[in-house]
Formats: structure tokens, C-alpha cells, sequence
């Protein structure tokens, strides 16, 4: 993501009633921050107490009746003695992972062809996006539809599918899901590398053409390089939202066989709203919070984007 | 710069163009069968007799009501986020003071911030105010969680505008309210589309707040009606089909019309 900072420019001279010549034009008719508090005042209230008070929760025990009470670590103990989260949280990592191999190179092959100029190109496109507009339930309960064991597709194509029961295995019910999560947000992906590869000069496609590259080693050598900060933009978010990846499982899998693809998400949900443990489930949503925030981390220092170097230098 | 056509290319594109089809042939092909037809032509067959009962008995089984429980968020939502975002905005391109700066990250920060993450304080915040299973209870969170992506598009939006035209409202003696009304709204509108066509499809969407939230038929809104049908009756496929593509038709009309806004924005959240 850009993170344009607002530009640092030395603080506003004391306002002076009489005009100076001294008065810079430019520091006059600045509004203040009365502009920016309602929103940010919305903001704390509806965001950033809650952030504050998952963590709170994390400590306290809660049935959603009563009031909650402080009792220390005993959630975190519990939640990380169920042998349940800690599969659960392989399951996650398991999902993301899949998630980001699957949807990166597809999503940089469609994005880089759909920055070209052509006619069919642009009509395709408009298709392509169709997933982005829908919600996750809609396509959820789609998919449901289409591959139920019964009725749907697989029962058709035996030779294809066996037989045809996708969601009783975990291997298959995991590929379901990493199948889903793929055709729903590919699109999305690949709008961030088309706005990337039509932002690439074409200077540098016509000096490698001269150089005698072919398609495929401009493809390698020029795109793929310059689409380095779009690449990392686009994985951090399949990072957080492939770790909170929830609809899907709810109305896919619900979690099962068993508690096969019973990712952390959906184990947050059912803790705190089906077995009214609020406690637990806040503690869950807050490793959740932190592991996402961590892997981001990580990744944003290991590939240097912190440094926000820019892909046109030296043009 | 003429070149061979990408063979490659071409084909991998119309394969994706299938994967992207089937699931949306199948649904509207499903919507116009019996549910007999449904069973014994499989999901991939053409309708043998069309009906259209499946429209009418999506309407009849409440989704009449939970379209206008979605209209009514959406509306609000997005009349929250056209009050809010705008003047905060402003401020962030504008204003000098350090103050700023700090609600420009507070907002940045917003964006990594997951729904499922405070889902549970949100539960226990609604409640304790007396919003829980009332549509207002769904609004507001939703509203705050649709401002900072806004807020990033449409601080950049208002960036382009270019300096000397406040500095010339300057000159004129303009106060900061004026400099609003009269230079930076009439300059932002495309950013403004923007912002309306995207919150629009968050709140429409959204479901784990109205999930957690909301409880009564009442204020159902759709998304939740698809996944209670789902659970209740999914063995009625066309039906369940049918309410599905019928709350899709608002979107996309929307797509239909304001493309360019949509994409654009999206373009923008990704950061180029």
C-alpha cells in the first residue's frame, strides 16, 4: 500500500490578527483539526475501543449474560491446551499459504494481460471482475449449490471426482476452500497488478526489444521486476485476509469433517457464539490480529519495502 | 510495435473466462428450473420448462423484507461516510498540524484492522447500548470500518488539487469553510463517486456484523437470508439460486453504470 505521508513542512507561525508582510499566502485559510474530529472521533469509538477491548477481553471471562470477570491467563492456557486451536492455527497458515501460491501467479498473468490496450482484452476484463462485486456469502452458498454431493457438479463427473462427496475428505474440503477463496479474490489481485503494469514505462520494454528479448525474457526480466512493490502489496493482503478467511468456511465446510478445516476464524466464532465463551474467542482474535500483523512484518523486511524504493529509478 | 498474437495468453485467459462462467450459467439457468428439472438434468442442463416461481418465492419467503433492511444500511452507510469523510480528508491534505498527521496513520492503521478481530468487543459494546438486533446496531460499525479505506481514496483525490488555487482563495481572504465548498467538493467529485460506489458494496455485503448483531426477522438483511435458506432449505437449489442472484442485481447495475468509479477505486486500494 502507498503510504503517502503528508508532507512534513515546519510548523504554522503564530496566527497574527495584523497582516505582516511577513504572512506566507500559503499558511493562510488552513483548517484546523475540528475538520478531522468526527470522523476520528467515530473512528476511536467504533474501531480502535474495540481493538483495546479484545485485548481486554482476552483476560476476563464472559458468557454474554452477566458482566465479564478478570481471570488473568486462564484464557490463553485454555485456548492454547485445545488441541483443537493449535490445528486449527496449522489449518490457517495451511489456507493462507495455499491461497498466495494459487492466486499470485495467476493473478500476475491475468493482471499483466489485462493491461494491455486491446479491444477484447477490456470486455474479458469487465467479466473477470464480476467475483469482486459479489459478497463472500453469495459466493459461498453459489459454490455450495454447484458441488454438493447430491446435485451438483461432482455427482455428475464421478470420473472426475470420485465419489463425488468433496466435503468428507480433508484434503478435498481444504481444496475446496483454497478454490473458492481463489476464484472470489483473484480478480481484486489482478486489478492491482494491471494499474502496476500499465504504470511500467514502455522505454524499457522498447531498450530490451532492441537488446533482442524475446516475450517471455521481457516478461522475466522487465514486468516481473517492476511489478516488485505491487507483488508485496498484494501478497500482505492475501496474508490478512487468508488468515480471517471466515464466510466461506462457515458456509462451505462449517469447519468439518469433524474439525478438519476448522481454521482459527471460524474457531474464534464458534467458541465465543456458539459456545458463549467470549473470553476464549477474543483471545483467539487477538493471536489472530498479532500473527497477521507479524507475517506482514516480516515479509515487508525481508523484501526490502520498507525502503519504499521507488521502480523507476535511474529513468 | 507489432507482434504475434500470445497464443499462450489467449488460452489461459479463456480458461479463467470458463471458471469465472460455469458458477454463473449454473446459477441462472438454476433459477429458471423446478426443482425436479434441478435434480434430474443435473446443474449443467438447460432448463426444460421455465418457470419463474423461484423469483416469487424468494419474495414470499422474506427476501422482499431483507432487501429493504440491506437498502436502508447501505443508504446509511454511505450517508455516514459522505458526512464524515470529506471534511477529515480536507483536513489531512491541508492542515499542518502535527495533530493530523497522527489521525493520517490512526486511519492507515484502520485498514489492517480485520472485522473478525473486534467482532467480539463490538457484540459487547452494541449490547450494552441497547443496539442489539436493531439495524442502527449494524450502521455504525459497519460506517466506521468503511471510512479508512475512503479516506484514502479520497485524501488522494483532493492531493491533485493544485496549490495555487488555494493560494489564490488565499488571497482572496477565503476561510477554510469557503476554500471546502467551493474549491475542493466541486475538484474531489470523482473521488466522492468513488467513495459512494465503494462503501455502497461494503455495507450491501457485509455479513458478520449483521451475523453477530442481529437476531429477529425484523432486521435481517440479505446476506443473512442467503445463509438461512442455505441451512434451512439448500436442498431447494433454484430457490435458494434465485435470492441470490436477486440481491446481486443491484450490484450489478451499479457495475453496469459507474465501472470507472468502481475500478478506479479499487485500482487505488492496492496502491500502485
Amino acid at each position: 500500500m502507498t503510504i503517502q505521508k503528508t508532507r512534513v513542512r515546519p510548523a504554522a507561525p503564530p496566527v497574527k490578527r495584523r497582516r505582516t508582510p511577513t504572512t506566507n499566502v500559503a499558511d493562510v485559510g488552513r483548517p484546523g483539526f475540528i475538520w478531522a474530529a468526527p470522523a476520528t472521533l467515530f473512528f476511536g469509538a467504533f474501531a480502535i475501543v474495540p481493538l483495546i477491548m479484545v485485548v481486554v477481553l482476552s483476560f476476563m471471562s464472559w458468557d454474554g449474560i452477566g458482566d465479564p470477570e478478570f481471570t488473568g491467563f486462564d484464557n490463553w492456557r485454555r485456548v492454547f491446551d485445545d488441541p483443537v486451536m493449535i490445528k486449527s492455527i496449522w489449518l490457517s497458515l495451511l489456507l493462507t499459504a495455499l491461497g498466495v501460491l494459487l492466486q499470485t501467479p495467476l493473478s500476475i498473468m491475468l493482471g499483466v494481460w489485462a493491461a494491455g490496450n486491446q479491444k477484447n482484452r477490456a470486455v474479458l476484463s469487465a467479466v473477470y471482475f464480476v467475483p469482486l462485486l459479489l459478497s463472500a456469502t453469495a459466493v459461498s452458498v453459489v459454490w455450495r449449490a454447484l458441488l454438493d454431493p447430491n446435485f451438483g457438479v461432482p455427482a455428475e463427473a464421478t470420473w472426475l471426482f470420485g465419489d463425488g462427496n468433496l466435503f468428507g475428505e480433508q484434503a478435498t474440503a481444504i481444496g475446496v476452500l483454497a478454490f473458492v477463496s481463489t476464484w472470489q479474490f483473484t480478480p481484486f489481485h489482478t486489478l492491482i497488478y494491471q494499474g502496476a503494469a500499465r504504470a511500467i514505462p514502455q522505454v524499457l520494454y522498447q531498450a530490451a526489444e532492441i537488446d533482442g528479448a524475446g516475450r517471455y525474457r521481457q516478461f522475466f526480466h522487465v514486468t516481473l521486476p517492476q511489478l516488485r512493490n505491487a507483488i508485496m502489496t498484494s501478497m500482505i493482503l492475501m496474508v490478512v485476509g487468508g488468515l480471517t478467511t471466515f464466510e466461506t468456511v462457515l458456509i462451505l465446510t462449517q469447519g468439518g469433517p469433524g474439525t478438519d478445516t476448522t481454521i482459527s476464524a471460524y474457531y474464534m466464532y464458534e467458541e465465543a457464539f456458539k459456545s458463549f465463551d467470549y473470553g476464549a474467542g477474543a483471545t483467539v482474535a487477538l493471536v489472530l490480529v498479532l500473527a497477521a500483523t507479524a507475517i506482514s512484518l516480516i515479509m515487508v523486511r525481508l523484501s526490502g519495502y520498507d525502503k519504499m524504493r521507488s521502480t523507476t529509478e535511474g529513468l | 510495435m507489432r507482434r504475434r498474437p500470445n497464443y499462450l495468453a489467449g488460452a489461459g485467459s479463456l480458461i479463467w473466462l470458463f471458471l469465472i462462467g460455469l458458477p454463473l450459467y449454473v446459477m441462472v439457468t438454476a433459477t429458471l428450473k423446478t426443482q425436479s428439472d434441478f435434480v434430474q438434468g443435473g446443474p449443467l442442463g438447460l432448463p426444460t420448462d421455465i418457470t419463474f416461481d423461484n423469483f416469487t418465492g424468494a419474495f414470499d419467503t422474506g427476501f422482499g423484507r431483507y432487501f429493504l433492511n440491506t437498502l436502508l444500511v447501505t443508504v446509511c452507510v454511505v450517508g455516514i461516510v459522505l458526512l464524515l469523510v470529506p471534511p477529515l480528508s480536507y483536513s489531512i491534505v491541508r492542515s499542518r498540524g502535527r495533530v493530523t498527521t497522527g489521525v493520517f496513520r490512526l486511519f492507515l492503521l484502520g485498514l489492517a484492522i480485520p472485522l473478525q478481530a473486534v467482532i467480539i468487543p463490538m457484540f459487547y459494546l452494541i449490547s450494552e447500548a441497547g443496539l442489539y438486533d436493531n439495524l442502527i446496531g449494524v450502521i455504525l460499525p459497519t460506517a466506521a470500518f468503511a471510512l479508512p479505506v475512503s479516506t484514502l481514496i479520497l485524501s488522494g483525490t483532493m492531493r491533485d488539487i493544485s496549490r495555487e488555487l488555494f493560494e489564490a482563495m488565499a488571497m482572496d481572504g477565503a476561510t477554510p469553510r469557503r476554500m471546502f465548498f467551493q474549491l475542493v467538493l466541486p475538484l474531489s467529485r470523482g473521488g466522492l463517486a468513488t467513495i459512494v460506489v465503494f462503501s455502497a458494496l461494503q455495507a450491501w455485503n457485509g455479513f458478520l456484523f449483521p451475523l453477530v448483531l442481529t437476531q429477529s426477522e425484523e432486521s435481517k438483511v440479505i446476506t443473512l437470508g442467503l445463509y438461512n435458506f442455505q441451512t434451512e432449505r439448500g436442498i431447494d437449489a433454484p430457490g435458494l439460486l434465485a435470492a441470490v442472484l436477486l440481491s446481486m442485481i443491484p450490484v450489478l447495475l451499479v457495475y453496469l453504470f459507474a465501472r470507472r468509479a468502481l475500478v478506479r477505486g479499487l485500482m487505488g486500494v492496492g496502491g500502485k
